[in-house]
């Protein structure tokens, strides 16, 4: 019995990493309808930032985490504004223009920094392990944990209880109406890059002390981010949080039966087949057209 | 059109002089003189600059490109200069090939220095084999390979496990759990440390692979805590190797009861996963940066001076840089008109250097490399300390596995 509780606890533990890198996108790809190949790549800003800030300003990974999410908010909305602003209801070069960006932003960490993994410590005050009924928990995985409900909370707030997620959501349901009713739609969209982005980089930032930072890190994370929120649904932030936990659950508790290449494969057939089926991903919050 | 026999004789020295220029192998007995020609020996240095194993092949490359800068700035060889002929394969074993063959083919390289992955030693195989070239090969490996046209300079696994897994079980139990990345050399590994354990009475409690590049162990961990082994014996590589050991201390287990055994963790992975997450685990190889050797301190300064002073040294690096100075003794001994794969080949069988990690020495039989295994345990500074070290250097085997076959100068041989 022990062991099926400490398997929960994993999934969680999983589903709240997979929360973390899929809520950037998930705002992103649901409001505004932009597939993000260089999200990925924002993660991997937010871990470069956090062993930036460690490296030469001696500052630990909890004290630069506001920096590192204005920094990459700000690179995401510089990104929206030169490029994504100019291709607008042409999806098919966004998603050019965004692996462009994402192989321009990976090269320019290599030849700023070297291609050699970097190390970001884990805050000492959650490097140990603490009792969870009675099972042993990793103090960090739990913060992690903590951290990706508020995020997600945050983000929930912001889109139904705030005025610029008001205006979002009414772009969202008919551009041309909302910007005659007076609502700034380049502007509203920038921020919303730039929150995604700048969400993605908290993600990244978050993981590294778990996990190990490179240039071509983004990778995985991008792939694990669109299954989430295409198994989840787009425009659903709750059939993200859905989503992200069913799959941690799925892939922990099949890796812990059999083994994590089983696991990534079963994981992966389950959603293609759930697509075939149900192509709106499990979640969907109905919008007019 | 009359043709005077004075145009006739024009046009078949015109004929010749095309033929000489354009067939030069017609007339000149050696092609190979081309290759050292003007005081230069041109040699191939493929290892990615950038793709996935970039992380590990990049400090390869620097290596390489460092013994070749001593060789020239102290007169290169007899007087000729090595010419590195960089090229980025870019972590694809299919541009592996690509580069291969124009190094191979286009420049005229009398050897190649490359590789990190066996993927990518395999896909190049084919070039050398073909064209009669010669590779030098740094990195550890799963044996079970016997080409004419590769030099291993790393260990094979008689020669990081011989010594190490009789050691484990003497020190930590017989129960050993075997993780490793999901490709051929944790397999082959795997299978030869099965063997090793049945001979010396231990046992296998878990048998298992992750994908590579795999970042999420907490099921794996779980499964560590639900099976209690004395040892992990991980062959884990790449960037998992990081983050295996970071959630190995986060979920609060303890490396005193259950320490992780690795062939693959060298100051590299350690630089970057951190001294605290190394601390307490074990590696077997056959070098490492702390190792004491007047020659060894030479290259950690040379190394550091070079390519900055946050560089670590570990067990392929040093490979890479041997064996270009074996490469250098080989070419030495040859006429500058002698300079061709096959002649550096044959120079090079059971040639010696004193190596970093000690006297090394090239096997005739199977080009593998006598090396001098040892086993260390990493400490929070996130440098080694050396606990074991062998008494004499130990010889490679590649089929160490497979007891019916041989790796001999003619090939692989059959017992019966």
């Amino acid at each position: 019995m022990d062991q099926f509780f400490e398997q929960i606890i994993t999934g969680l533990s999983i589903g709240s990493i997979l929360l973390l890198v899929a809520l950037g996108l998930s705002i992103i790809y649901g409001s505004m309808g932009i597939i993000n190949l260089a999200h990925g790549e924002f993660v991997m800003l937010g871990a470069y930032t956090a062993w930036l800030f460690q490296t030469y300003f001696g500052l630990g990974l909890l004290a630069s985490l506001v920096p590192i999410f204005i920094a990459v908010a700000v690179i995401g909305w510089i990104i929206e504004r030169l490029v994504l602003s100019l291709l607008h209801n042409r999806p098919l070069d966004t998603i050019l223009a965004t692996w462009g960006v994402g192989i321009m932003l990976q090269q320019g960490i290599r030849l700023m920094f070297g291609s050699e993994l970097r190390y970001v410590q884990m805050p000492p005050s959650l490097s140990d392990s603490v009792d969870v009924f009675g099972l042993s928990v990793s103090s960090y995985r739990m913060f992690l944990f903590i951290v990706a409900i508020a995020l997600f909370a945050a983000t929930w707030f912001l889109m139904n209880r705030t005025t610029i997620g008001m205006k979002l959501r009414a772009i969202m349901q008919d551009r041309s109406v909302a910007a005659s009713f007076g609502i700034n739609s380049r502007r509203v969209y920038g921020l919303t890059f730039g929150y995604g982005a700048g969400l993605a980089g908290l993600a990244g930032a978050l993981v590294s002390p778990l996990k190990s930072v490179s240039p071509d890190m983004g990778t995985g994370y991008v792939i694990d981010a669109f299954m989430v929120v295409v198994l989840g649904g787009v425009q659903s932030l709750g059939g993200t949080v859905a989503s992200a936990f069913i799959l941690g659950e799925l892939s922990g508790g099949i890796a812990f039966l059999q083994n994590d290449t089983v696991a990534k494969a079963l994981v992966l057939i389950a959603i293609v087949v759930l697509i075939r089926f149900r192509p709106e991903g499990l979640f969907t919050t109905r919008v007019r057209a | 059109m009359r043709i005077s026999r004075r145009t006739l004789m024009k046009n078949a020295a015109a004929l010749g002089a095309f033929a000489g220029a354009g067939f030069p192998h017609i007339w000149v007995k050696n092609a190979d003189l081309a290759r050292a020609a003007g005081g230069e020996i041109k040699v191939g240095v493929l290892f990615s600059l950038t793709g996935t194993t970039a992380i590990i092949e990049e400090s390869l490359n620097k290596a390489t490109i460092l013994a070749i800068e001593e060789i020239n700035a102290a007169g290169g060889i007899k007087g000729s200069k090595i010419v590195p002929i960089i090229e980025d394969p870019a972590s694809d074993p299919a541009t592996f090939s690509e580069k291969a063959r124009k190094l191979v083919v286009g420049d005229k390289c009398v050897s190649v220095f490359g590789s990190y992955t066996s993927a990518s030693r395999k896909a190049v195989l084919p070039v050398f084999e073909r064209q009669n070239n010669l590779y030098w090969y740094p990195t550890l490996y799963e044996g079970r390979e016997c080409s004419k046209n590769v030099v291993y300079t790393g260990a094979v696994p008689n020669q990081q496990q011989d010594e190490f897994v009789p050691w484990l079980i003497k020190k930590f139990g017989k129960k050993f759990y075997l993780i490793g990345s999901n490709y051929i050399y944790p397999k082959e590994e795997n299978n030869y440390c099965k063997k090793l354990l049945e001979k010396y009475g231990g046992e296998v409690v878990a048998e298992e692979y992750v994908p590579l590049g795999h970042s999420e162990f907490s099921s794996v961990i779980n499964k560590m805590r639900s099976t209690q082994p004395n040892v992990i014996f991980s062959t884990v590589v790449g960037d998992s190797v990081v983050a295996l050991h970071r959630q190995y201390r986060a979920a609060g287990l303890d490396p005193e009861k259950m320490p992780m055994a690795s062939l693959t963790t060298s100051e590299n992975e350690v630089a970057a996963m951190g001294g605290e997450a190394a601390a307490g685990h074990f590696t077997s190889a056959p070098y490492f940066q702390v190792y004491k050797s007047p020659e060894n301190e030479k290259f950690v300064a040379a190394y550091q001076k070079r390519w900055g002073a946050d560089k670590v040294t570990h067990f392929v690096s040093e490979a890479c840089y041997f064996q270009t100075y074996l490469f250098k003794q080989a070419v030495e001994k040859l006429a500058t008109s002698d300079i061709a794969p096959p002649t550096i080949r044959d120079a090079v069988k059971g040639a010696e250097t004193i190596a970093p990690q000690g006297k090394v020495r090239i096997e005739p039989e199977n080009l593998h490399t006598w090396l001098w295994p040892k086993i260390a345990q990493c400490k929070s500074s996130g440098q080694f300390e050396i606990l074991v070290e062998a008494k004499e250097w130990l010889k490679p085997v590649p089929y160490a596995a497979y007891p019916g076959q041989v790796c001999t100068e003619k090939g692989l041989v059959e017992k019966s």
